[in-house]
């Protein structure tokens, strides 16, 4: 009787469609799951939840921005829902879990594969704070065409959706336009309309989307409360040559030739160097490849 | 009658005396060899015996036998032609008894009787030399390649003919006329980076050309990353003329490697230029490194003391560079054949080219639209060890138009050259004694006796060593080519900017994801 009540981590449990404890959020939707397999936990009903997706091959801001987002979300104790793939997804899922908050993935595979394998640690950890959901079957395989249909339940678990960043053509667009029609909220995270990583969030800034200029004001909106973040405003001390070297930097990758034009003349390139190097020593900027820096996010 | 002859064989680019012995005695006519002999060197019986009757001497109805001695060693090629020839000759007298004593002699017979080109003369004449013989007589093509060696007289022959006068002549004076020593051939009065590439060529680029003046500088190997036509290869093909001269030593292995690979053109005597070899991406592993079932010395060794530029360095076939790994560590190559062991030196600068990925434009992100695995994979063909060995890694970055327009001409080698001359000479004075030559070289322990920092240094260093995550290969390597590049700023101390310059250069796989 003890054992039985005693819970296993990784057991995969099963719930049907109209049975006590499937979500109502999920349930409310048209083409609801007709079966659910997870580990861990489901998400809370009278806790808000909000599902953060975006590119896999995101940029640093992009990268700066989810991890912002997660923690922010996961210190306010708000359950982020997530497909755990690489990029966004994986980034906002882990930062939430970081800043002590549960977090869920609901995956295109059996709950018991682990897909992406790079996003393993983040998968264990997801057993015991928050969960691992799918509508397959336990040892399905990751394929590509059973990623869309379970995008539905990512944006169909949570109350609202925030899209970080997106191509004009990309498979998170295809769950903004599934949330609409589940009738949840979508904000986005605006890019500059030079970045093609952006052009999916501006579009649907323009189509009316909500958006997001400082996940603490969100988080006070969502919830209707003071929240217990301090201000976001991040501007590390330095000195007077190395703040406007540290100003010139994006958090796209730059090259040093072009973070050069951002700077008064009296910067040489062997001086410049030295100080993109400094700022890296400091832990402020990253060299993301031989030539090229941004700002750590 | 019976009669010895000397003459050479080469064994990687050292060599070792030959026996070639002669007799000819009554019996059934007929000619035979032995001696652990070559396809080649067996057809030699062919080309003596036409090319001794074409030059006019007539072979007796006898039997003739050849020996090669050491005769349990392996003898290749056709140099034994000449020798061969010299033996018949004097077994049947046609000259004195013991005019060709202690003469070497080297060289192929063409069926008229014509002696041509052989190679590795230059090792086989030094090692005469160094037993010391005082005369040789080699195929007039390699006379001045031979005369590079003090001490011994180099007669070069261009017929059979000829080398049977030589031998006749009993007045030292009329033999001299005959053939001639060879004189070491004079170096040419331009200066050796005369018909180089110049860097005023190169537009922009800025670190690019900084990283391959370091590189030069200290002979660091160096790995330039950019998408096409930014101007990888233009900066390689330019290394050879920014680099320190050789000295004499390094001129003469330089001269050795060509020649024992066959490659000197005629009336070349000492390589004075530091070579670059540039091959092709398909090359194979023999190629590359060196092999054969008589071995050759690769691309490597020719690219000894000098530029081994491999372009397109991920398209290589991973076996290939992988071969690469033990003669960047060791600066010689051996080859194991079950005839024993070669070696060859193989002490070269690598400079090598690539991608970002495999679209070229990674990590502009706005164009590139490689997936993270496409870029591992693409990555992942250069395999760590070799990454491992590169001291310098620089990124391109495409030329823009205002570049182009702007016809402002870059800095010139000749003033790259001379502060790379400057290090080069700093160099000198603290290697002095020791086994090393450039700072590229320093080893183990000896890093902290040449590479020492002060208090404030040792502090960046532990800071950079924290933050940017090294290896203690890594931290080695940005001592060294700090080192360097305080030499070229002609200071004595390592200061803080020379490490976070060469910390900016440091080769690292975390870049790509």
């Amino acid at each position: 009787m003890q054992q039985q009540e005693e819970k296993r981590e990784d057991e995969i449990r099963l719930i049907r469609l109209g049975e006590e404890g499937y979500p109502k959020r999920l349930a409310n939707i048209p083409g609801p799951p007709k079966q659910l397999y997870w580990i861990g936990e489901l998400p809370r009903e009278e806790i808000p939840s909000v599902a953060v997706i975006g590119a896999r091959d995101c940029s640093e801001y992009g990268r700066f921005v989810a991890k912002k987002l997660g923690e922010t979300l996961g210190k306010n104790g708000i359950q982020v829902i997530s497909g755990m793939a690489r990029g966004i997804d994986g980034i906002a899922q882990e930062a939430a879990l970081k800043a002590g908050g549960r977090s869920f993935a609901v995956l295109g595979s059996g709950v018991d594969v682990c897909y992406p394998q790079s996003n393993r640690p983040l998968y264990d950890r997801l057993k015991t704070c928050g969960g691992i959901l799918s509508e397959y079957t336990p040892g399905t395989p990751a394929v590509g065409r059973l990623f869309p249909p379970r995008n539905r339940i990512v944006s169909g678990l949570a109350d609202v959706l925030i899209v970080v960043e997106a191509r004009e053509k990309s498979g998170t667009l295809i769950t903004t336009d599934m949330a609409l029609e589940q009738g949840k909220d979508v904000y986005v995270v605006p890019g500059r309309i030079t970045d093609r990583l952006s052009d999916g969030c501006n579009r649907l800034i323009r189509m009316g989307a909500g958006v997001i200029l400082n996940p603490e004001d969100f988080v006070r909106e969502l919830l209707g409360v003071q929240t217990s973040g301090e201000d976001h405003a991040f501007a590390p001390e330095l000195s007077a040559e190395l703040a406007p070297v540290y100003a010139a930097l994006d958090y796209a990758p730059q090259s040093v030739a072009k973070i050069l034009t951002g700077l008064p003349a009296g910067y040489g390139e062997r001086k410049l160097i030295a100080m993109l190097l400094q700022l890296c020593m400091e832990g402020i900027a990253v060299q993301v490849s031989p030539g090229h820096f941004c700002k750590k996010g | 009658m019976f009669c010895t002859i000397l003459s050479g064989a080469l064994y990687g680019v050292s060599a070792y005396p030959v026996g070639v012995e002669v007799d000819i005695s009554q019996g059934l006519p007929g000619f035979s060899m032995v001696g652990s002999l070559g396809a080649e060197v067996r057809e030699s019986r062919e080309r003596v015996t036409v090319a001794l009757k074409n030059a006019g001497f007539d072979l007796p109805p006898r039997h003739i036998t050849v020996n090669l001695s050491p005769a349990d060693k392996r003898k290749e090629g056709s140099a034994y032609d000449l020798p061969i020839a010299v033996g018949i000759l004097e077994a049947m007298e046609y000259f004195p008894q013991g005019a060709a004593k202690d003469i070497l002699f080297l060289g192929e017979l063409g069926l008229d009787g014509e002696v041509k080109k052989v190679r590795g003369v230059l090792p086989i004449v030094r090692e005469a030399a160094a037993r010391g013989m005082k005369e040789c007589i080699v195929p007039a093509v390699n006379a001045s390649e031979g005369a590079v060696i003090p001490g011994i007289k180099v007669r070069g022959a261009s017929n059979i003919r000829e080398v049977f006068c030589f031998l006749t002549e009993e007045d030292a004076r009329l033999r001299e006329d005959i053939l001639p020593a060879a004189k070491q051939p004079k170096g040419t009065d331009e200066p050796i980076w005369a018909g180089q590439y110049d860097f005023s060529e190169v537009n922009g680029q800025e670190t690019a050309r900084r990283a391959a003046e370091i590189a030069a500088a200290g002979f660091h190997n160096l790995l330039m990353v950019g998408p096409p036509g930014a101007g990888k290869s233009m900066i390689a093909k330019r290394m050879p003329g920014i680099l320190p001269p050789l000295t004499l030593d390094e001129c003469l292995e330089v001269t050795t490697v060509a020649s024992v690979a066959g490659l000197l053109e005629e009336g070349q005597g000492l390589v004075t230029k530091r070579p670059f070899q540039n091959p092709h991406h398909t090359i194979s592993q023999a190629a590359l490194v060196g092999g054969g079932s008589n071995p050759r010395p690769g691309m490597i060794s020719l690219a000894h003391r000098g530029v081994l530029f491999l372009d397109e360095l991920p398209e290589f076939q991973r076996i290939a560079l992988d071969a690469l790994r033990q003669p960047l560590e060791e600066r010689k190559v051996s080859i194991a054949r079950t005839a024993g062991n070669v070696v060859y030196p193989s002490d070269f600068e690598l400079v090598c080219a690539m991608n970002p990925c495999p679209c070229g434009y990674y990590p502009d992100r706005n164009r590139c639209h490689c997936t993270e695995a496409q870029i591992k994979k693409y990555m992942g063909k250069v395999s760590g060890p070799i990454l491992d060995r590169i001291d310098l890694c620089v990124e391109l970055h495409p030329v823009d138009v205002a570049g182009l327009q702007k016809g402002q001409k870059a800095e010139s080698s000749d003033d790259i050259r001379k502060r790379v001359w400057k290090a080069r000479e700093l160099q000198n004075k603290r290697f002095r004694g020791s086994r090393y030559r450039f700072n590229a070289d320093i080893e183990g322990a000896d890093i902290d006796l040449y590479c020492a920092l002060g208090r404030d240094e040792k502090e960046c260093m532990e800071k950079i060593y924290k933050s940017l995550k090294l290896s203690a290969r890594a931290y080695h390597r940005i001592l060294k080519v700090a080192r360097t590049i305080a030499d070229l700023d002609g200071a004595k101390k390592i200061s803080v900017e020379h490490l976070t310059e060469a910390a900016f250069y440091r080769p690292s796989l975390e870049y790509w994801i």
